[in-house]
């Protein structure tokens, strides 16, 4: 039905994970990469990434907490303590610790204290303060740096993990209690150096540490003994978490492999319980550098740049869609733009852009056919960013001549002119200073209008003019909320802007008034993408939980076809579907048809076709052309779904009867990837 | 002591010695389950498909009590707190239903019993006693059947179940449960798999929160498991012949006992702890040190393999040989069950998996009176790559074993299918003739090596012989040497074994020779061939012509070295035949009708150390030698003058069990053993009944063979009573048999006069630990016979002194 550009050059590789931190109250899920982005993931909201703060080429996570009131801290090689705020999506500010690099943090049970392990070997203690952090004492100085930290609950003692030993502190007098060694010996043989990876403090006294002579190792805190030794690795073992209730704790290996531990009564009659390694999880292929444990799962990130989240299935009630492995890999949101007229696309990286046009052809063929390419793709442009800053978004307008991109500093606007086969660029310099950085940027339709979604709140709309840009209205948060928005969309026909934040409804303005519309309802779930539809100005907003709403702008309400699907329910393997829907957009001659992507499938809903109820089969494979013509239309309905692309990161329409497709098969990420630990395998 | 089921039987064996101190016998059906008493441990349970659990005292080896269940007893199991009952495994109504039931044993001090109280615990089992374990001391019970793991808990009378999940999908197709442990102090069931794993189940009183861990090393299906005493180790085994023992239950902490050389059937640990035993698939059983080194092997006849080298007799040792394990000749000696030494031919580690093909040894033969051993390995892949290697091997006497002296690569184009030696006294030379499929036949000779020493010694090619082409079937020499026999197809060749002339052929057109045999002593003339259409034709070599034909289907034709008589196998629909004849005459010596249901494979006569006397006509044939087959399920069985109710079935059924109890000065180890083929078959004679009176229904005789020896009054004390036994069953027998027997006392006189314990040293090759009168043990019934017949005469003589 369409021809395809079945783009597999976008060089994509996301960063590993360095950090994971959950938070009970809010399930929510702060995941550090290498990069040092900071993206925040709501495991309520089926798991989406609802907030991502841009990443700093100086600022190496090595820890991440929250604290009391959902307060998100980090602590890097740089030395600093960053705070994020959660609302406005950049951070508060970064305090110097003084100890040279920090390797590790914790905070304190109460949420009130936060502790950092430095280089130089000093152990650090803040407090939290409502707006800031303190520093109040530091604890007996180490020989060696502090990798790991972990209270005891009762918060009155720490255990810290250094290399070859372990030490443990009174958090009143700050000295040093006991000091526990390390074995180096690695199954028999002599290890320079043990390095203890993590620690954790059980309420009964216990310290748990791991480290990287592939041992987990339980201490008796009172009298300084080792308890028991587990060997369940050939290389280092390099995270751990304990669960709230203390029953379970989960460990993580440079192989891969996830250990989980239960606490388990040794007779049934008996009090007396042990810990007993139970399931081993082979989810990643390079090193586990960050676990979590949740009440109902286990977390575990690394080199390979899952994050999987593992229900653990005796605590999950009901057997449902949440007790599924959930393996999140690239992000949710959008890194491709595309250029309808001139058949571009721009590709977003962490420090550069890169401009390709697409391959033509002249040859035609039947359905399924792979047509060889006339002219093969182009790489255009590949633009670097100045400074250390990581790229937050990018876009390229409509007609090809604009591109602008910002990082959480800077905002750049560039010009393109195109002659024959040559690119010149041209930067649009003296941007106002109420420009500095943005989450989101959008072109209209017909690229004579810049709109803006700055950290503030704010909405800036900018008119472009051949090499220079007016500034046009700014539209200001509603009153009292601070909360950014995140995504934009336009009506083609330029008159309506639509916008929303990681949790409150969509705003629609008027940009010919320029003035707020209205505000569609608020939902529970956050919204993944948006679109408005050409000629009749719907709204289609996709939520995280899969849900699909259409929104009719000039009648201020829920359309006719909305409402139906509303009251009807989607098809149960709709709303299991476990990655949200990125693009939606709309075929330009089919005023009936959606089209809209998430990672693993591309979706045509026909609002002229029923729906489907849960009996009928939802995924269709292509249909036989033997079927009689009367079974397929009784079997259609308005899901037409295909999964031959995937992963998908990207879908759109180029014109009526093109599609371009951009996957990033996870193999060629894996490829890119430093080798994993070797390990022999049985049989080969 | 070590105890192991074999057949009807329960053998006891020391682990110190390897020798087996006691049979336990009395069951009717085969024995499936032993179980030491829990409240003495110097007694043992025993249970049985005929329906009965005997209670017995092992070390002397006498039944205690018989409980009479009356169902069909699958496994048993005893447990310290369930003080007066035990579990059974039986099964009701379907074929496929098992139940795990308690039998309660009523107190009675009378020898017969019925136990008929049972009360049904577990339901939908596996029979396999490997599959129910009692744990944390008899607070629970695991069972598994396919993919289900059932706890049944004593306490609170509730059965949780585990179900694995069994999807046809690639990952989950081998998650059979094969076999179970629970871990002697701890909450903890181990469960062996199908596709190597062995899960770990703790937590399992809780439907929802119970939770496993997985340890893999093993490739293929977990066999066996079970914990040591303290609960510290876990001890798996499995068809890699490796026994594992996985210490703390943790994957990295592993020990390896490789090399086991069979897989792995059974594992058992004593009580005190510290032995281990394995029994095998190839009826061994292995004793193991804690410290993980074998410290005693059992070894029966092995039976693993396909039989391709047929049944010879060492010349030397008088041991059967035969295929043993793979890759290896096996010397096992008939009279006391037990392997003598194991040769390995092929020389290369094997490797225990399915679809490789191994190297297989094809042929072997002695020659020279046992100084040579010819053996032939093949290997192949494909139709058209074979890989043939012929090995020879002399008998050092130094080390009293086979060396090997040459090793010829491709012998032939194509597969030998005969080898034999010359074994004439007038040849110097030794000779050896190997036929093959690719239409030749080779004589090769011993010479001198190339050596400047002349000292080494090597085989050559010396003449190659062929006939139109046809492929060499067979080949054999006559019992001077003089003439080679050799069969192409459907023609018999004769060859001068001087000039390696052609000398005469026959030629019968009734199918390819399948057998051929030159006849012996008074019937050299003789050569018997019998063809693929079944026909048994005899030529006279004087002659060459035809002497006589037979309409038979001769599966195996064998000459007895000692006599001229010559056994032969018939294939029938109804069974096998033996018919023995002499070549001379056409009219057999003797017919058996029906000797196995089965095809008899192979067949061999065993020399007799001690010439019996049979004076029937119809058992002179056994007098000098005793036949020996082998049928296919591999069951070795002979021919025997022995009473039908003596008789024993053959088994093929296999049984186990174990519990333990620790114990004061003795290991107490209770095992298992399956051991199928050296069951000796008496086949029933009805005119021999009245020749030997029955051991059992001579109170006097009986008292002494089951009273234990330091029991027993002075000899002198029993003897009158003992003899006056003998001399009533003695007016039973004819005149002709006492008179036989005075001539073989006064031989023995001799010896004896002035002994008053009556020694017995000339008949050590009878090698059944008999040294005084006094000290016989209960034996394997048959030699107890043999010993019975010297005490007869024995005593006999003794009263001639007097």
């Amino acid at each position: 039905e369409f021809k395809v550009h079945r783009v597999r050059f976008f060089n994509y590789i996301p960063s590993g994970i360095r950090c994971v931190a959950y938070n009970n109250q809010s399930n929510r899920l702060a995941v550090s990469r290498t990069d040092g982005t900071v993206e925040i993931y709501n495991l309520s909201a089926n798991y989406f990434q609802e907030k991502f703060f841009p990443g700093h080429e100086s600022r190496a996570t090595e820890a991440l907490c929250w604290a009391k009131g959902q307060r998100l801290f980090s602590a890097g090689l740089n030395g600093e303590i960053i705070e994020y705020d959660l609302q406005a999506l950049n951070i508060k500010y970064a305090m110097d610790a003084f100890g040279g690099p920090i390797w590790s943090m914790a905070v304190s049970p109460h949420g009130s204290q936060l502790l950092v392990g430095c280089e130089d070997g000093s152990v650090k203690l803040f407090q939290i303060t409502p707006d800031k952090i303190q520093f109040e004492r530091n604890f007996d100085r180490q020989k060696s740096r502090i990798l790991s930290l972990g209270w005891h609950p009762s918060g009155t003692h720490v255990a810290a993990g250094s290399i070859d030993y372990i030490s443990v502190f009174d958090v009143k007098s700050g000295s040093a209690v006991h000091k526990m060694l390390v074995d180096r010996q690695y199954m028999g043989v002599s290890k320079r150096k043990c390095i203890i990876w993590g620690v954790a403090f059980l309420s009964d006294g216990t310290v748990i540490s791991v480290d990287s002579a592939g041992k987990v190792q339980f201490w008796d805190s009172a009298t300084g003994t080792l308890v028991k030794n587990h060997l369940i690795a050939n290389a280092d073992v390099q995270s751990i978490a304990v669960s709230d209730q203390e029953d379970s704790f989960v460990v993580g290996t440079a192989e891969g492999t996830v250990f989980h531990f239960q606490l388990v009564s040794v007779t049934s009659n008996s009090s007396e319980k042990q810990w007993v390694r139970t399931k081993p999880f082979q989810h990643h292929t390079h090193d586990v550098r960050a676990v979590a444990h949740s009440p109902t799962a286990l977390i575990s990130g690394g080199t390979d740049t899952h994050l999987v989240i593992r229900p653990l299935m005796e605590k999950v009630e009901v057997k449902n869609y949440d007790a599924a492995l959930r393996k999140i890999t690239f992000p949710h949101r959008r890194l491709i733009s595309c250029s309808k007229k001139r058949q571009l696309l721009l590709f977003q990286f962490t420090h550069h852009l890169e401009l390709w046009r697409l391959g033509s052809t002249v040859a035609t063929g039947k359905n399924g056919d792979t047509l060889p390419l006339s002219r093969d793709a182009d790489h255009l442009l590949h633009l670097k960013t100045k400074g250390p800053e990581n790229i937050i978004c990018s876009c390229i307008s409509p007609c090809g001549s604009w591109i602008a991109y910002s990082t959480t500093s800077r905002f750049f606007l560039y010009r393109l002119n195109y002659e024959h086969d040559n690119i010149s660029l041209q930067r649009v310099s003296k941007m106002p200073a109420f420009l500095r950085s943005a989450l989101q940027i959008l072109f209209s339709e017909d690229s004579t209008k810049l709109f803006v979604a700055s950290n503030q709140g704010s909405l800036h709309v900018i008119r472009l003019l051949e090499g220079s840009f007016k500034h046009l209205h700014t539209f200001q948060p509603q009153s009292g909320t601070v909360e950014s928005m995140c995504l934009l969309a336009v009506s083609p026909d330029g008159n309506w802007l639509a916008s929303s934040g990681t949790s409150a409804g969509v705003h629609v303005y008027n940009i010919k008034h320029l003035k707020l519309h209205c505000t569609v309802p608020s939902y529970n779930f956050p919204v993944t993408a948006l679109a408005i539809a050409p000629n009749t100005n719907n709204l289609v907003i996709a939520h995280s939980d899969q849900q699909v709403f259409e929104y009719s702008i000039p009648d201020k309400q829920y359309t006719e076809w909305s409402r139906t699907i509303q009251k009807q329910g989607f098809h149960y393997l709709w709303l299991q579907r476990d990655t949200p829907i990125t693009h939606i957009s709309f075929h330009p001659k089919r005023p009936m048809h959606i089209l809209l992507h998430d990672a693993y499938m591309f979706c045509i809903i026909d609002k002229s076709l029923p729906l489907p109820n849960d009996k009928t089969l939802l995924y269709n494979p292509l249909p036989p052309t033997k079927e009689s013509d009367v079974i397929r239309r009784r079997t259609a309905h308005a899901f037409k779904i295909s999964k031959i692309y995937k992963p998908l990161l990207f879908m759109d329409l180029l014109d009526e009867r093109t599609l371009v497709a951009v996957e990033r098969p996870l193999d060629d990420i894996i490829a890119q990837l430093p080798p994993p630990i070797k390990k022999k395998k049985f049989g080969t | 002591y070590i105890f192991c089921v074999s057949g009807d039987f329960v053998k006891v064996h020391s682990t110190a010695t390897e020798e087996c101190v006691h049979i336990l016998q009395g069951h009717r059906n085969l024995v499936t389950g032993i179980q030491l008493n829990p409240k003495n441990h110097l007694q043992l349970y025993s249970c049985s498909f005929d329906g009965t659990i005997k209670l017995w005292d092992y070390i002397d080896g006498i039944l205690i009590k018989t409980f009479t269940v009356g169902h069909k007893l699958h496994a048993l199991f005893t447990l310290a707190f369930a003080e007066d009952s035990v579990f059974v495994i039986i099964n009701k109504e379907k074929p496929d239903v098992f139940q795990l039931v308690s039998v309660k044993l009523p107190k009675s001090s009378s020898q017969e019993i019925e136990a008929k109280e049972l009360s049904f615990v577990l339901d939908y089992i596996n029979q396999s006693p490997k599959c129910i374990a009692f744990g944390n001391e008899g607070e629970y019970v695991a069972a598994v059947r396919d993919f289900y793991l059932s706890v049944y808990f004593f306490k609170k009378k509730t059965t949780s179940r585990f179900t694995l999940s069994s999807s046809k999908n690639k990952k989950h197709a081998k998650n059979n449960f094969t076999c179970v442990a629970c871990h002697p102090k701890e909450d903890c069931i181990a469960t062996g798999h199908k596709d190597g794993k062995i899960r770990l189940w703790r937590n399992f009183d809780d439907d929802k929160k119970y939770t496993y861990t997985c340890l893999h090393w093993h490739h293929d299906m977990v066999m066996d498991l079970a914990f040591s005493v303290t609960g510290t180790s876990l001890l798996s085994g499995g068809r890699e012949s490796v026994l594992v023992e996985w210490r703390d239950a943790t994957e990295k902490n592993k020990e390896f006992l490789p090399r086991l050389g069979a897989t792995i059937e059974h594992i058992s640990v004593s009580p005190a702890g510290d032995l281990f035993c394995t029994s095998h698939s190839d009826n061994k059983i292995i004793i193991i040190h804690r410290n993980l080194e074998a410290s005693a092997v059992i070894q029966g006849l092995v039976k693993d393999s396909n039989i391709f080298t047929g049944l010879m007799i060492d010349p030397r040792t008088k041991a059967l040989v035969l295929n043993g394990k793979p890759g290896h000749l096996q010397f096992y000696s008939l009279q006391h069950d037990k392997q003598l030494y194991n040769l390995d031919i092929i020389q290369q580690e094997y490797i225990n998996d399915y679809g490789l093909i191994q190297i297989e040894l094809t042929k072997a033969a002695f020659g020279c009176y046992g100084n040579w051993l010819a053996t032939v390995e093949q290997r192949q892949e494909k139709e058209t790559e074979l890989e043939l290697q012929m090995k020879l091997w002399m008998y050092n006497k130094k080390t009293q074993g086979f060396v090997l002296n040459t090793k010829i690569n491709m012998p032939h184009e194509d597969h030998i299918t005969a080898l034999c030696f010359c074994n004439a006294e007038k040849f110097e030379n030794p000779t050896l003739v190997t036929a093959s499929k690719d239409g030749h036949f080779k004589v090769w000779i011993l010479t001198d090596d190339s050596d400047i020493y002349k000292k080494a010694v090597g085989w050559t090619c010396d003449f190659v012989g062929s006939y139109h082409k046809y492929q060499a079937t067979n080949c054999c020499f006559s019992e001077d040497g003089s003439l080679l026999a050799v069969s192409f197809e459907e023609i018999v060749t004769i060859w001068d074994s001087e000039t390696w002339e052609l000398k005469c052929t026959f030629c019968q057109r009734a199918g390819n020779i399948r057998h051929l045999c030159f006849g012996r002593l008074t019937c050299s003339k003789y050569l018997l061939g019998a063809t693929e259409n079944g026909i048994l034709c005899c030529w006279n070599l004087l002659s060459c012509a035809l002497e006589w034909s037979a309409k038979l289907t001769i599966r195996v034709m064998e000459p007895d070295p000692c006599s001229e008589n010559i056994a032969a196998v018939s294939q029938s629909s109804a069974g096998s035949d033996l018919f023995v004849f002499k070549p001379s005459e056409p009219r057999p010596l003797y017919i058996q009708k029906n000797i196995s249901r089965e095809e008899v494979q192979w067949g061999v006569f065993v020399p007799r150390d001690v010439p019996e006397s049979f004076t029937s006509e119809a058992y002179q044939w056994l007098n000098r030698s005793q036949f020996y087959f082998l049928t296919k399920s591999q069951s070795l069985l002979t021919f025997s003058t022995k009473s039908p109710e003596e008789k024993l079935t053959p088994t093929s059924q296999q049984l186990l069990a174990e519990e333990s109890l620790p114990t004061t000065p003795f290991y107490f180890i209770l095992g298992k053993h399956r051991q199928q083929q050296d069951k000796k078959i008496n086949e029933a004679l009805e005119s021999e009944l009245v020749q030997l009176p029955l051991t059992e229904n001579i109170p006097a005789i009986s008292e002494l063979l089951h009273t234990p020896a330091h029991v027993l009054p002075s000899a002198s004390f029993l003897c009158s009573k003992f003899v006056n036994s003998l001399l009533l069953s003695k007016e039973t027998k004819s005149g002709e048999e006492i008179l036989e027997d005075v001539d073989m006392e006064e031989e023995k006189e001799s010896g004896d006069d002035s002994d008053e314990e009556h020694d017995f040293t000339e008949n050590t090759q009878d090698a059944n630990d008999t040294d005084l009168g006094e000290d016989i043990i209960h034996q394997l019934s048959k030699s107890e016979e043999k010993e019975l017949r010297k005490f007869r005469k024995v005593d006999y003589s003794w009263i001639t002194v007097l």
